[in-house]
């Protein structure tokens, strides 16, 4: 392997104290050889998610974890571009503060693009290999409708488009995010969709998914109507 | 070409056969005027099938909760160990 390789892992964090310790743990832990740098992009938690995040620079140095704060929630598309200023990788990761995503799918990401030259694997929880853990029914079912519409409509090429564990190829990601307006999960569909359609390289990699938020409504009326605002804007701009 | 630009490609060949089997009267003319309907009734059928298939086989994976939290244990301990505070959250 002629080239050096740098992963630089992008974190957006709201309150999450004790998960962005445990996922920077996880993450050396699964990938020891890798040159890699965690930058957490923190709203200004009130939690004191920025004093962990201090300790933890103390354990593995300030050069491997980068706090890169703003001052309040400023949402998340507009988090990935502030980390994104501040990488130094030529590879970039983004994944989810809560411990949903499990850092050890980081190496199965890895050997992937490496294996493929792919400019984007993004993780899928839809196919055999992958999987949920923590869904009620309801929610499943929600999911699956809104998967097939989305696929009968958009024709995506990817099995799971609100997915949020992907790795790019820096450049690729700068390419699309800066033409990127949503927000939530509809930005997730956005920026894959729109990488699928400028011709980029798009692998998969099975994941799974604990889903630690038990109770709380994810999925009301209100974000089933932005999910489908959201396939219209595609299904016209794309 | 922009996706929503296929899409509607295709319903006006779509469309445009259908208009064709109008005129030219090669099924029967109550059957033609009918095939729109069917054609949307089998889209959603399909949608639905679609929909009741992958929520059979949607693939879960509860061991990775009990997985989740021994590594959960693992990673207190050593934080723990190298004064991370991981006190009660």
């Amino acid at each position: 392997m002629a080239e050096r390789h740098k992963y630089s892992i992008i974190v957006p964090t709201y309150n999450e104290r004790l998960n962005i310790a445990l996922i920077v743990f996880l993450v050396f832990k699964h990938i020891p050889d890798v040159d890699i740098e965690i930058i957490i992009v923190d709203d200004g938690s009130p939690d004191g998610t920025q004093d962990i995040v201090k300790q933890l620079q103390q354990v593995y140095g300030d050069d491997r974890i980068l706090l890169r704060a703003r001052p309040r929630k400023l949402g998340l598309g507009t988090a990935y571009i502030h980390g994104l200023k501040h990488a130094s990788g030529n590879f970039v990761v983004i994944m989810d503060a809560d411990l949903s995503h499990h850092p050890k799918y980081l190496p199965h990401f890895i050997k992937k693009q490496m294996e493929s030259g792919a400019d984007i694997v993004t993780g899928t929880r839809y196919v055999r290999g992958g999987g949920v853990h923590g869904w009620t029914l309801m929610r499943k079912l929600t999911s699956r409708g809104a998967n097939v519409l989305a696929h009968t409509l958009l024709w995506p090429g990817v099995s799971d488009l609100t997915g949020s564990f992907r790795l790019y190829k820096k450049s690729v990601l700068e390419d699309i995010i800066s033409s990127c307006v949503s927000e939530g999960y509809v930005f997730q569909m956005e920026m894959i969709v729109r990488a699928s359609r400028k011709g980029y390289h798009i692998e998969e990699v099975p994941i799974t998914f604990v889903d630690r938020v038990y109770g709380s409504s994810k999925l009301g009326g209100s974000e089933i109507v932005e999910y489908l605002k959201g396939l219209v804007y595609l299904l016209f701009t794309m | 070409m922009k996706h929503i630009a296929k899409i509607m490609a295709f319903f006006m060949a779509v469309t445009a056969v259908w208009i064709s089997l109008l005129q030219t009267a090669m099924i029967s003319q109550s059957h033609t005027w009918l095939l729109p309907l069917y054609f949307i009734v089998s889209l959603g059928c399909y949608g639905l099938l679609m929909v009741g298939v992958g929520l059979m086989q949607f693939p879960t994976c509860p061991q990775e909760a009990v997985l989740l939290q021994q590594d959960v244990i693992e990673a207190k301990q050593f934080l723990k160990h190298n004064g991370v505070d991981v006190g009660t959250d």
